[in-house]
């Protein structure tokens, strides 16, 4: 499953990951491999990716969107760190 | 015949003014080249933005897509935003605006600018240096945003323009900028910021995936306009930004140019110069040798 993340200011993460915990608008989900196709908003809040080595990846949004489609995700946010 | 001393001083003058006009064309180069991957960075997420925003109003009425961002009333009160630069030395970059300005002021809302009903927000300093000297009033700046350019800060005064729109300061805010075609060119631009056009036909009409939208869609392309709207804005002032340097590096190159023809046309008077008194002397010499032998 591969993840994007972009602000309007650079890439900030791109890669092969195993899951991702994102702060949604309705409340915080996970995405997993074969996830039905989703288009969320999400809050200030952690993202946490599991990369394919089991570690944890921590960004910090102030906000964004969410896009899930055939195991493909963008992440927009407006700022990460 | 004009004084030796005198040319060699020009061309010693000439000469520096080369140098600082060269190494301005450098900088702007390497700062031209920064602002243009910045373009380049933003553009990614613009266009998805962009396409997650069509997916999602595309099922949605027209009726429903009225939202906060797009009243539909008589503009009475407008807002200009001039973008310009900082500093001077780029050429007609300016001083275009400005022509612009003063044609928007003169004929489009020639009668809000009499009632007062004009406000104007200056990005740059060249431009509110204009607009104090033309006494308009509600003036505002933020010459700041141009010193340190980055989505955060442009965010926040894209934040305070929508606002003062949704609490109804204003019917209608344009921006006024140089777009970035090439170094060499900038295309004049009065973009109409606010209200949001609603009209989304020009998109190719692809079917929708089958998404789920959570919270619902409504909610989606009422939270994703304003995130546009602000990329919009960051987009306008870094266009302005790259144009700038774009400007500045082309006319520091035609300025480097001259100076180097200047230098050459100067060079050779001196020699002629140089040459002639030469010839004099010996002219001199050869007739005061040839009195005494007579």
């Amino acid at each position: 499953m591969k993840i994007e993340i972009i602000t309007p200011e650079s890439k900030i993460y791109e890669g092969d990951i195993k899951s991702v915990r994102v702060p949604g608008k309705k409340g915080s989900f996970q995405v997993l491999k074969d996830h039905a196709p989703i288009i969320s908003t999400l809050d200030p809040g952690m993202v946490v990716i599991v990369d394919q080595s089991d570690k944890e990846i921590l960004y910090e949004i102030t906000g964004g969107v969410i896009e899930v489609k055939s195991n493909k995700i963008v992440l927009l946010a407006e700022s990460a760190k | 015949m004009p004084n030796l001393k005198a040319i060699r001083l020009r061309i010693s003058s000439v000469k520096s003014t080369r140098q600082i006009t060269s190494a301005m064309k450098m900088v702007s180069a390497a700062k031209l080249r920064k602002a243009q991957d910045k373009i380049l960075r933003l553009r990614p997420y613009a266009s998805k933005l962009h396409e997650i925003l069509v997916n999602a109003s595309q099922s949605l009425e027209r009726a429903e897509f009225n939202n906060v961002y797009n009243r539909k009333s008589e503009p009475e009160k407008i807002l200009l935003v001039v973008i310009t630069s900082n500093k001077g030395l780029c050429g007609a970059f300016n001083s275009n605006i400005i022509k612009e300005v003063r044609k928007v002021v003169s004929e489009k809302y020639s009668e809000h600018y009499k009632n007062d009903k004009l406000w104007f927000l200056a990005i740059g300093k060249k431009g509110y240096d204009f607009l104090r000297k033309m006494n308009v009033k509600n003036l505002r700046e933020c010459n700041y945003l141009l010193n340190e350019l980055t989505f955060e800060n442009s965010c926040l005064i894209a934040e305070q323009i929508m606002n003062s729109y949704v609490s109804g300061e204003f019917d209608r805010v344009e921006i006024i900028y140089n777009q970035f075609k090439n170094a060499a060119v900038q295309r004049l631009t009065d973009e109409i910021f606010l209200p949001v056009e609603t009209a989304r036909e020009s998109d190719e009409v692809r079917i929708p995936a089958d998404y789920i939208y959570e919270p619902d869609k409504e909610q989606i392309v009422k939270e994703l306009i304003p995130k546009s709207l602000k990329i919009q804005f960051y987009k306008s002032v870094l266009d302005s930004f790259v144009a700038e340097h774009g400007a500045r590096m082309t006319a520091m190159h035609k300025a480097t140019d001259n100076a180097t023809t200047m230098i050459r046309e100067l060079t050779l008077q001196y020699n002629k110069a140089r040459q002639a008194t030469i010839t004099n002397q010996i002219l001199e010499v050869v007739s005061g040798a040839e009195a005494l032998k007579g």
